[in-house]
């Protein structure tokens, strides 16, 4: 089938969820910036989850479930969309994209980054919760929005099942979103707060100690014991995939906590708070603590020094990261706006 | 983070096909979106999983040679799978796929699910029929 290419605009993220939504809400008319999606989508997260294993190591996670910036976005801003799986049958799915397509509908979906043809090699692994849009075909070829892409990309048929088809942890199932309908009635300002709210009490409420500043600080504790309980190239590696968590493809640098502090610039622009821009610059020097913390952790990966010395010191670090988010994000919490 | 500050380490993480986005403070204090090659505590711990991923493939072809692995276990260590994605990708029982690794159970296995193994793992059936050790070190 040959469909006609939408008038789409394919620009750049830092986060490719975050790219997504703002790409597809500007084909509707709603002009937000990355930070702005960002926040409005409550990206903001912290969990350590020691009992589960990504890629052999426990993981640890600075962005909410992938889909969640995405719906928390349509929440706060009054949008209809259409999510849709269709777990056993990628001929569907398939089939789905393009009447979607054909409707001159631009598609966002759920894909691996392992068999992504276009994909910088270095960063292909079997990492399931990448997001793009698919806004054209032509000769059997997608033509392809990625936000961590320079351009616009092309991907055959085959390709694009086989990464909406990806195997190994979180599989997307041919999971495929778009938007219905669009209300520009929507309020930003109380968008604004409401999702402060809930990032912060995210942060600072959730029960146990795996999720928001607990979860920092559990992770802070298990580095610690890292080089005593497993030899020392186990140790670096766990401590590598932290790294790689906090800094690679997505995060905007520091686990996403610039991409906040910009978000809360811009808000406290928007709502006339002297106090938000206070908490930006706030955001701003946690988000160097985390760099310094990457900084550490690198050195003791590449040394592999697995002295308890080093890894002490670096958990000290994260410790103080989460005794200082702890602090912020009860401010944030308990601001009035 | 300063714009001035933003690291510049390029350890050609993205073949020079884009940049990563990043967001800093400029000299008037507002956040402004910026492009970097890359950051070293990034790639150290990316240099240090693709150093994984080849001492694993490297270990597995000794084994294959050796004669206690089949060919499809060096290539599920290749393309970086386990049993389970394996498995998954195969849409087989792990247990069957844990049998096909076996160097012993190798020849058993039907030609069809050899091919389907091929086209999982990105190779030529004659790749895993006449597997040559020397085209893979």
């Amino acid at each position: 089938m040959e469909i006609e290419t939408i008038d789409f605009k394919h620009s750049m993220a830092a986060h490719c969820e975050n790219g997504v939504t703002s790409n597809l809400l500007r084909y509707y008319g709603i002009e937000l910036s990355e930070p702005m999606i960002f926040g409005l989508g409550s990206g903001l997260f912290f969990t350590y989850l020691p009992f589960l294993k990504l890629n052999g190591a426990p993981v640890s996670s600075f962005r909410p479930m992938p889909g969640r910036i995405f719906h928390r976005i349509n929440k706060v801003l009054g949008i209809k969309m259409r999510v849709s799986r269709f777990r056993s049958s990628p001929q569907k799915a398939m089939q789905a994209l393009d009447s979607l397509l054909a409707q001159k509908t631009p598609v966002g979906m759920v894909v691996g980054v392992y068999h992504l043809s276009y994909f910088p090699a270095p960063l292909r692994f079997h990492f399931n919760a990448h997001n793009i849009v698919a806004y054209g075909k032509k000769n059997g070829q997608y033509l392809i929005s990625d936000p961590i892409m320079e351009n616009p990309e092309w991907l055959s048929e085959e390709d694009l099942k086989r990464v909406r088809y990806a195997k190994g942890t979180y599989k997307p199932k041919g999971k495929m979103y778009s938007i219905e309908s669009v209300s520009q009635e929507y309020n930003l300002p109380q968008a604004i707060k409401r999702s402060i709210k809930y990032t912060a009490m995210m942060m600072v409420k959730a029960p146990g100690p795996v999720i928001g500043y607990r979860g920092i600080r559990l992770l802070a504790k298990s580095i610690e014991k890292w080089p005593q309980k497993y030899d020392s190239k186990k140790a670096s590696r766990y401590l590598g995939s932290v790294i790689r968590m906090q800094e690679e493809i997505g995060t905007g640098g520091a686990g996403f906590r610039f991409l906040y502090a910009a978000f809360l610039q811009e808000s406290s622009k928007l709502l006339h708070s002297d106090k938000l821009a206070t908490l930006s610059n706030e955001m701003t020097e946690i988000g160097d603590l985390w760099r310094t913390f990457a900084v550490n952790a690198g050195r003791v990966v590449k040394n592999r020094t697995s002295n308890g010395e080093s890894y002490h010191s670096i958990s000290e670090e994260l410790k103080e990261i989460a005794l200082r988010e702890k602090d912020f994000f009860t401010q944030l919490y308990q601001l009035k706006l | 983070m300063k714009v001035e500050d933003m690291p510049k380490d390029d350890a050609n993480a993205l073949e020079g096909k884009t940049s990563f986005i990043q967001y800093a403070v400029d000299k008037d204090g507002n956040y402004v979106q910026e492009k970097s090659p890359g950051f070293e505590p990034q790639n150290i711990a990316l240099a240090q999983a693709w150093d994984e991923v080849k001492e694993r493939t490297a270990s597995a072809l000794e084994e294959v040679i050796h004669g206690d692995k089949s060919p499809i276990y060096f290539f599920m260590c290749k393309e970086m799978m386990d049993v389970k994605i394996l498995a998954e990708y195969m849409r087989l029982p792990r247990w069957r796929v844990k049998r096909h690794l076996k160097e012993s159970n190798f020849s058993k296995i039907d030609s069809k699910i050899l091919q389907e193994y091929a086209k999982v793992l990105s190779i030529d059936s004659n790749d895993l029929l006449s597997f040559e050790a020397s085209k893979w070190r």
